[in-house]
């Protein structure tokens, strides 16, 4: 074998860029079914079609916990006092402005829905505890006042609110999202 | 390091053999003839104990998995039922869970030994970060082998760790459902923990043999921290080394043998005997004892993004300890003051280790904070500048002198 460099282009330089192109393309086209396998399967996307619930059973002050996409969903009925607590306050102060009226449905606003998972790491956090009248998490100690919203602890973020619409006074679908005029 | 084989087969067949695949020459020359600095103490048998520990929690696991069921309907199930139906399943079980923590114990031992004697130096860099490597790898299986339980702490713990990634910055939360395999920690996350606790350990043993290869090729580093420069400096593996680690191994095995039958539930959490209960977190979330330090680390921080980065920063600097690290000389026999740092380094670890099982309140909190800044200070501050400024002690000129006297 004679090794011969030139500053010509060969037609082996050419089998090697061509072969080495096909080959990473390859092994790159293989990796999509090699990381999407590990998304949530069709089952389990189906399974996460939207839920009804009713309202009206849910006592004034009462907090109740359903389940949506196995995640945990707070269903809070606020009474007056804790509306006026979560609106009374200086919306700039807070480690995550969001306005009480950001976070509720226009005319439903004794009505709290919330994901119940610390947006600190995912534990869930218990009701009608902590300082500020909602919830507090018993992992790190992130609390929420009655607006769902973080005042304390390492959580980075207010309690996230799932899609929902309001069917009616009484009853709302968890998983769809309404036209804004609900 | 000299080792040349004298490796003569005895036998035709080993003859035979050894033209064909010369195995024996191999063992001979790395288990036999391997010739090891002559003032090894006892914390140098640790390796051994390691490589024992590997085997045991390999031949239990496969057992385990023999009776196991990775479904989340049934998973807890199986496990009380290895404990209560298998024929030994207690013993089996009680050994693969306790093993872990033996595991994790014998470890961070051979951790200390080495930052103590300086064992990560010139020329065993790549020794030491292959080392910081089975660490993490060994993390990572614990973990994982935690949560097939499928207990109240299991699945809490699983829930919290994957959710460690949810602070990455923008694509954090499509990882998390990408780790899950759902909406939430569930059955699809449970499967690929039960496949990656199985397949890991013997990732651990490949990079054991990586680990052993380059210990091999730049020698053991020894008390004395200096490199044998004569044959009056070592002795031959066997049998030195092999007596000592086997003596070693029986010793831990006792220590190991008094948690299985006399505490074996003492390291384990009572609410992990709890089925996993998607619905309701536990009062209270504690690590198994061998992640506590670094979960201390984790809750000191108010902050979420850094909290989560100090976690894996707390580990991976171990990797860079070789170059963090200024000063020319190893162990710490010669090293007054880094000695001192040292311990306080070794209490800091132990102190966060029991700050992270407290609640994350009050005074605990000011305690971990300071100890997190010293756990790093170690390394970014101390480390670098002790090179400079400590006066360390003469060094004996071989590992002969040192051992008989003549310093
Ligand atoms: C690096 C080595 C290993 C470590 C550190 C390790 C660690 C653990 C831990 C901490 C547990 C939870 C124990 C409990 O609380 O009950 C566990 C469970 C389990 N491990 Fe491992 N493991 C290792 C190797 C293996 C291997 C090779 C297998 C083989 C398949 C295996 C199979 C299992 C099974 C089936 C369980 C669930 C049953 C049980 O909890 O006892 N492990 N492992
Ligand atoms: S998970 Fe809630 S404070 Fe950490």
């Amino acid at each position: 074998m004679t090794t011969v460099s030139s500053a010509e282009p060969t037609r082996r330089d050419f089998l090697y860029i061509a072969t080495g192109a096909v080959g990473a393309i390859g092994a790159a086209a293989t990796l999509v079914p090699l990381l999407a396998q590990m998304n949530p399967d069709a089952s389990t996307v189906a399974a996460g079609a939207p839920v009804d619930i009713d309202l009206a059973p849910i006592a004034e002050g009462q907090i109740v916990k359903v389940f949506w996409r196995s995640k945990p969903i707070f269903i809070f009925h606020r009474t007056k006092k804790e509306i006026d607590e979560a609106k009374n306050v200086d919306v700039n102060s807070l480690p995550d402005p969001e306005s009480d009226a950001e976070r509720t449905k226009p005319g439903h606003e004794q009505w709290l829905v919330v994901i119940g998972i610390c947006t600190h790491l995912g534990c869930i956090p218990l009701a009608h505890q902590g300082e500020y009248g909602g919830w507090f998490c018993p992992c790190h100690g992130s609390q929420y006042d009655t607006a769902g919203r973080i005042r304390k602890g390492p959580a980075p973020r207010n309690l996230a609110l799932p899609p929902y619409t309001f069917l009616s006074d009484t009853k709302i679908r968890i998983g769809e999202e309404s036209a804004k005029t609900a | 390091m000299s080792g040349h084989s004298t490796y003569r087969p005895q036998s035709k067949f080993m003859q035979w053999l050894e033209k064909r695949l010369p195995i024996g020459g191999l063992v001979h020359s790395s288990f036999v003839a391997y010739p090891t600095p002559r003032n090894l103490n006892y914390w140098w048998t640790f390796g051994g104990i390691l490589a024992f520990m590997l085997a045991v929690q390999i031949v239990t696991g496969i057992v385990l998995a023999m009776h196991y069921t990775p479904q989340a309907d049934m998973a807890f199930n199986s496990v009380e039922s290895i404990m209560r139906d298998v024929n030994y399943g207690w013993l089996i079980r009680y050994v693969h869970a306790n093993g872990a923590s033996m595991f994790f114990l014998a470890a961070y031992i051979h951790l200390f030994r080495g930052m103590y004697y300086g064992s990560y130096k010139e020329p065993r860099e790549v020794l030491w970060i292959l080392g910081v490597i089975l660490l993490l790898l060994m993390i990572a299986t614990g973990f994982m082998g935690y949560v097939l339980v499928w207990g109240q702490m299991s699945f809490w713990a699983a829930t919290v760790i994957t959710n460690l990634f949810s602070a990455i910055p923008g694509v954090g939360s499509t990882i998390v459902t990408w780790l899950w395999g759902g909406y939430a920690v569930g059955n699809p996350t449970l499967n690929r923990f039960f496949s990656l606790h199985y397949l890991l350990p013997f990732v651990i043993a490949g990079v054991v043999v990586l680990h052993i290869w380059a210990l091999h090729v730049v020698g053991q580093n020894n008390p004395a921290g200096i490199e044998p420069k004569s044959d009056r400096d070592t002795v031959p593996f066997t049998p030195y080394a092999t007596i000592k680690d086997t003596f070693m191994i029986v010793v831990f095995c006792i220590v190991f043998a008094w948690f299985v039958f006399y505490i074996p539930n003492y390291l384990l959490h009572p609410d992990n005997y709890i089925p996993a209960n998607p619905a309701q977190t536990p009062p209270e979330i504690v690590p198994e004892w061998y992640y506590l330090p670094f979960y201390a680390i984790l809750r000191s921080i108010p902050n979420k993004l850094l909290g989560v980065c100090a976690l894996f920063a707390s580990i991976v600097i171990l990797a860079f300890l070789p170059w963090l690290d200024t000063s020319p000389v190893r162990s710490a026999r010669y090293r007054p003051l880094y000695r001192q740092f040292f311990w306080l380094f070794v209490a800091t670890a132990i102190g966060l280790g029991y700050l992270g099982s407290r609640p994350p309140e009050g005074v605990y909190v000011v305690i971990s904070r300071i100890l997190t800044v010293y756990y790093f200070a170690f390394f970014l501050i101390i480390l670098p500048l002790l090179g400079i400024f400590e006066k360390t002690r003469p060094l004996p000129n071989s590992i002969a002198d040192s051992v008989l006297g003549k310093a």
